[in-house]
């Protein structure tokens, strides 16, 4: 009984503070709000840790905690499964959440918003918890809805400005073209399991691998299997939260909002909520290899080409937007290769250190006053200590450099690709490898362009128009001015340094949460690989059948301890295509500046391609987008004024009206007129009635 | 209690409060017409609150019947009793009763009187057509509630209103000459009035097709469904507020209810038989009437639109028949989808009359309902604004909202029946986020568009109280649904029993 209280204390102590600090947010001075919000978040994290101490201890739970709906054979309920799964995700999204909250009171520390912001983000945190705890499908979307309703909200904090709301909308609505998928895969699997519940959906699972919906005509090619139908539609959803191509466009438009939500709502934590379900969803998709290839495709063409426009982004946060798209795509390759629990290793250590990356960019950004463009940066180093140095530690811990946490599950998935036989595992394979360079590539040519160099911020007119490589890019940008997300910011907020103004040292606040994420993101890997993967951690909660897809027994085999993973990595491949990816960037971006110019003039459709995002947006404003408002037009017009009114009703009208202008005729008002039709008439009606006889 | 005529309270209540302000005469006496109409309909209010307190769960039979004699050589009957499905209408009808007089409050400043008992007087009447049992009193609510309503567009109305309230007229009447057909077919084949005899009564499937015909003209045009649908944007336009709220809150809703009540379990076979043709007509009011709506640029019409849409939810969810898995054999219509869709209706009662409302708080400020009018509103509103958020998001579905609940179960009903059906059916989850928000994005969000924004003066203590109402409301029912739903289990039940046993002798 005493550990239900804790659960319900979890949720619902952040949506105290989301309450007080939302509800008030006009009356309350500012320590009011980020008291009660950091209060919220912080006994929710407490509690998660008592949690999981219980949980470790192998008390697991499951049930309702209210009837939400009944209606005829079935239950709907508001309940929470707290298992490894579960608890795992709670301490990641509260801790990192936490981290947040504290850096929030130095990065808005000027906003007028302040107090409305906490509100959001506690309420963000309030969802993602509803979504991870829950142990239905039901109350599964209700948390999925609702932290893509704080997402809309906080990409469009900055409401005038134009960018941000556009962004936001087209986040909103871009998801729901996943959830479009998502709820009609819930449908199937209430149709068929008859409950929403996970436990009876997953004991049913195994009795109705086989089964087949016919979804036209008879028997052949319009039947599927049940279980391939539901896993992709359930996947689709998840492309839509967790970006994945051709629903990633939302993503990098996202970063209109605050820093801060970037770090935890569009690195750490919504976007992984995906990844989460999948892992979730491991008894079902276990059961359709059809599905999983699905699934290690999709994530493998996001991987590799999400990581390729990074490295023409010079927008800072931008860079790092890219490289979580391409690492949304390692986490879903690796539940493509039924390595689920190495996904979720990955989901938390990449949590830890791209939340580090992004707060990190946004230290960058307070030092800089506001300005993001890269090319407006170098030699940081001196001026920002402690953002540099664990800039760098989130840089090395997101290529993968042995020892640290990135290492550890970046490596196992490539691993766990290598050894997969899925349909598909060959291009997966390919994608993370070639990844692996990118990531080192974009990441170090990032890290030395702010960090390292020649010092190019307070020149007088600096800006892109100034930058020596600028031209070509601008060129384009102004090109596609229509494309509404080739400009990061809006006039009012891009000042920059004034000249002669040198860039400085973030607060406490702002650099206490870089401290503490950096930490896990060194330490994490080493002492939670062992555990997570080959142990039974996840006994209970991620369902491999190891007979059809062998792939975490043979990694298992091979596991000789955390050090020793990490002492054979120096020898190879993957370490030296790191390496590389650091040395060319280091080699291009410090040493030979003209070298990169050079490769962009020579590779000219090539770099267009990229500058345009694969062309995406454009199709989707012009043919998706323009097509809805164009059918729209044609129905209203053609449709109900033309066809309904014009000539339904004004037919109507118009034959009523012909009727009286006919009937009119004959009420001229002349008695002799209405003599002579009498006489007339009698006449006829005699005639007729003589004839007759 | 159980001695209380409750229903007859319910109906002539909120009646006899309308004949007092109507009393009260000319607008000199307008502070106290407005007291007495806030008096009695908080008093109809009241009087409904023991339907649901006293309602019995366990039974699918009528509740707090009356039955009195009225025109014997007829055998027409002064016959009254809700079940739960009628019963959550008559209290939604008299809550909204008191957003209506609340939202004319300041705004309506000539023939106040008028105004507010045209709306009690209605509300008696919507009362009395949920309430009734006896075929020609239905009918005579049923056709006297059009008069207050055409009455509210076409005196209080916008610029159009005449063309609006004419157009409203015709289509609405057109549909009534044809229901009141059936009913005396119905009472020559039966001789009887009584709607549950009608419900008993072996019918072949000739005369079935012919009064679910007949029927389905009345209702389709009160639903409305598509292609009958045009009156409503046009009525909601010229509408002022408080007429777009009850029109959409309730008046839309006597169509659906007529589907429950006669349609299907009068001609069951007939439903199953046609159940194909009205989906079909619903999913074209979900996916057509939905890109219509994305193009408005007349916010009224827009929501005008969007309950066009919502209602083919509605009659979606009664008319899948069927389908497969557990409930098996063919003609047992799914509960889901049924309650689903009667969800929807309350639901759309809530969210379709504060979109109407928050429309009118801008209205009354700007005096202008063109989306390109507004812009940056959340500027100098916003509380307002974010009121009208919270609804925008209930009208796109989104859960913990009211606007979800109906949405999904019909939507999970839907996928058991067809799958294909379900597919066209959850692209309401696109559509109604992309014309709800695209629509919030240029009125509310951005930069402050012109002066009339910049001079808005944030809403009221009034305005406010509605609106929190409202967010009650629909807030509520998105968290807790199950107070709602626990009341028409017997009652759907019954009814798909109804529409499962077969009529044709």
């Amino acid at each position: 009984m005493e550990m239900q209280k804790l659960y319900l204390l979890v949720p619902l102590a952040p949506l105290l503070g989301a309450a007080i600090a939302g509800l008030f947010c006009r009356i309350i001075p500012r320590w009011v709000a980020h008291t009660a919000t950091i209060a919220g978040v912080a006994i929710a994290f407490v509690a998660s840790l008592v949690i999981f101490r219980d949980v470790a201890a192998g008390n697991t739970f499951n049930g309702p905690v209210y009837q939400w709906l009944t209606s005829g054979d079935y239950k709907f309920e508001v309940g929470f499964l707290i298992d490894q799964l579960t608890v795992t995700m709670m301490m990641v999204v509260t801790f990192v959440s936490l981290m947040v909250h504290i850096y929030t009171i130095g990065y808005m520390h000027d906003d007028p918003g302040y107090n409305r912001f906490f509100s959001y983000i506690a309420l963000f945190t309030f969802s993602m918890l509803m979504l991870v705890m829950s142990n239905n499908f039901m109350q599964l979307f209700f948390g999925w809805e609702a932290v893509g309703l704080v997402s809309y909200l906080l990409i469009g904090f900055w409401y005038t400005r134009p960018t941000a709301i556009f962004a936001n909308m087209k986040a909103f609505l871009v998801n729901r073209v996943g959830d479009f998928g998502f709820v009609l895969g819930i449908g199937l699997v209430l149709a068929h399991f008859g409950s929403l519940d996970y436990k009876t959906v997953f004991a049913q699972a195994p009795s109705l691998a086989e089964a087949t919906i016919t979804l036209y005509g008879g028997a052949g090619w319009g039947t599927v299997s049940l279980m391939s139908a539901t896993c992709i539609l359930l996947f689709i959803g998840a492309m839509g939260k967790s970006a994945q191509v051709p629903l990633h466009v939302w993503l990098p438009d996202s970063m209109e909002g605050p820093t801060p939500i970037s770090a935890l709502i569009h690195a750490a934590t919504m976007v992984t909520a995906g990844i989460f379900m999948v892992a979730r969803m491991s008894p079902l998709f276990e059961l359709s290899d059809t599905a999983l290839s699905f699934v290690i495709i999709i994530g493998a063409i996001t991987a590799l080409f999400m990581g390729l426009l990074g490295i023409i982004q010079n927008d800072i946060k931008r860079v790092v937007a890219y490289s979580t798209l391409s690492q949304l795509g390692y986490m879903t390759v690796a539940l493509g290769a039924s390595a689920y629990s190495v996904a979720i290793f990955h989901l938390m250590t990449h949590a830890f250190f791209k939340a580090l990356l992004f707060l990190g960019a946004g230290s960058v950004i307070i030092g800089m006053h506001h300005d993001q463009d890269i090319r407006n940066m170098g030699g940081l180093r001196k001026y920002m200590p402690v953002t540099w140095l664990t800039s760098l530690i989130g840089s090395l811990a997101l290529i993968g450099t042995p020892f640290f946490s990135g290492f550890y599950s970046k490596d196992s998935i490539i691993e766990a690709v290598s050894v997969s036989h899925i349909a598909g595992s060959g291009f997966a394979y390919f994608s993370v490898m070639a990844g692996v360079f990118i990531t080192a590539f974009y990441s170090f040519r990032m890290y030395f362009l702010v960090f390292h160099g020649e010092e190019r911020f307070g020149l007088a007119h600096h800006g892109h128009e100034a930058a020596s490589h600028g031209k070509v890019e601008d060129a384009h940008a102004d090109a596609h001015d229509g494309d509404h997300d080739d400009e990061e910011v809006a006039p009012d907020h891009h000042h920059g340094l004034a000249p002669g103004q040198k860039p400085h040292e973030t607060p406490w606040v702002v650099t206490l949460p870089l401290v503490l994420l950096a930490i896990p993101s060194v330490v994490i890997g080493y002492f939670a690989i062992e555990p997570m993967l080959f142990g039974d951690f996840f006994k209970g909660a991620i369902l491999i059948n190891h007979e059809a897809h062998p792939g975490m027994e043979e990694l298992a085999q091979e596991f000789h301890g955390a050090f020793a993973m990490a002492a054979h990595a120096f020898g190879s491949p993957v370490f030296w295509l790191a390496i590389g990816g650091v040395v060319v960037s280091w080699f291009f971006y410090l040493k030979r500046p003209d070298i990169p110019a050079a490769i962009k003039a020579a590779c000219g459709p090539i770099y267009t391609v990229l500058e345009n995002k694969y062309y995406f947006d454009k199709f989707n404003e012009l043919v998706v987008a323009g097509g809805a408002r164009l059918l729209g037009k044609g129905l209203w017009r053609g449709g109900d004024a033309g066809v309904i009114d014009g000539l339904f009703v004004g037919g109507a009208v118009r034959v009523v009206n012909g009727v009286a202008v006919i009937a009119r005729l004959f009420q001229s008002g002349h008695i002799y007129h209405y003599a002579f039709t009498m006489i007339f008439g009698v006449c006829a009606l005699l005639s007729f009635w003589l004839l007759r006889a | 209690m159980s001695g209380m005529p409750l229903l007859s309270l319910a109906i002539w209540v909120p009646i006899g409060f309308g004949a007092l302000v109507l009393a009260t005469g000319s607008d000199r006496n307008a502070p106290l017409a407005r007291m007495l109409a806030l008096l009695g309909a908080v008093a109809g209010l009241v009087v409904t609150i023991p339907l649901y307190t006293n309602f019995d769960l366990a039974t699918p039979a009528m509740q707090f019947v009356e039955l009195k004699n009225w025109i014997p050589r007829f055998n027409i009957n002064y016959h009254l009793g809700v079940d739960g499905i009628s019963m959550l209408f008559v209290i939604l009808n008299s809550f909204i009763t008191i957003i209506v007089v609340l939202a004319g409050w300041q705004v309506i400043g000539s023939k106040v009187a008028q105004y507010n008992a045209a709306f009690l007087i209605m509300s008696g009447l919507m009362n009395g057509i949920f309430a009734s049992l006896d075929g020609i009193l239905f009918y005579v609510f049923f056709e006297a509630s059009l008069i207050p309503l055409y009455l509210i567009i076409g005196v209080w109305g916008g610029p159009r209103r005449v063309y609006a309230a004419f157009k409203f007229f015709l289509f609405t009447l057109m549909g009534s000459l044809l229901f009141m057909i059936s009913l005396i077919y119905l009472y020559v084949e039966s001789g009887s009035f009584s709607i549950l005899d009608w419900h008993r009564m072996p019918l072949g499937m000739v005369q079935q097709m012919w009064i679910f015909l007949a029927l389905l003209v009345a209702f389709a045009v009160k639903v409305p469904m598509w292609p009958v649908h045009t009156w409503l944007p046009d009525a909601h336009v010229e509408a002022p507020t408080g007429g777009s709220i009850v029109l959409a809150a309730i008046a839309l809703k006597l169509g659906a209810y007529g589907f429950l009540r006669f349609s299907l379990p009068i001609a069951p076979d007939a439903s199953q038989q046609l159940s194909g043709f009205i989906v079909a007509l619903s999913l074209i009011a979900v996916v057509y009437i939905g890109f219509v709506a994305l193009v408005q640029a007349d916010m009224k019409k827009l929501v005008a639109y969007s309950s066009i849409a919502h209602m083919g939810f509605v009659t979606l969810g009664f008319f899948m028949f069927g389908g497969i898995g557990k409930e098996g054999s063919l003609g047992v219509g799914s509960t889901l989808g049924m309650e689903g869709a009667i969800v929807q209706m309350i639901s759309h009662g809530f969210v379709a009359a504060a979109m109407f409302f928050c429309i009118g708080v801008m209205y009354d400020r700007v005096h202008s309902r063109l989306i390109a009018d507004y812009g940056g509103v959340v500027n100098t509103m916003p509380k307002f604004a974010a009121f009208f958020m919270l609804f925008a998001m209930a009208n796109a579905g989104l859960p913990a909202t009211s606007g979800f609940v109906g949405e999904f179960m019909v939507i999970l009903a839907a996928v058991k029946f067809n799958f294909w059906v379900a597919v066209a059916a959850a692209t309401t989850m696109i559509l109604g986020a992309a014309y709800t928000l695209w629509m919030y994005k240029r009125v509310v969000f951005g930069a402050v568009g012109n002066h009339h924004v910049a001079e808005l003066t944030d809403i009221n203590a009034r305005e406010f109280f509605i609106l929190v109402l409202l967010a009650l409301g629909a807030l509520g029912m998105g968290l807790y649904p199950q107070p709602f739903t626990e009341v028409m289990h017997s009652s759907v039940n019954e009814l798909l029993r109804h529409v499962a046993v077969s009529k044709i002798l």
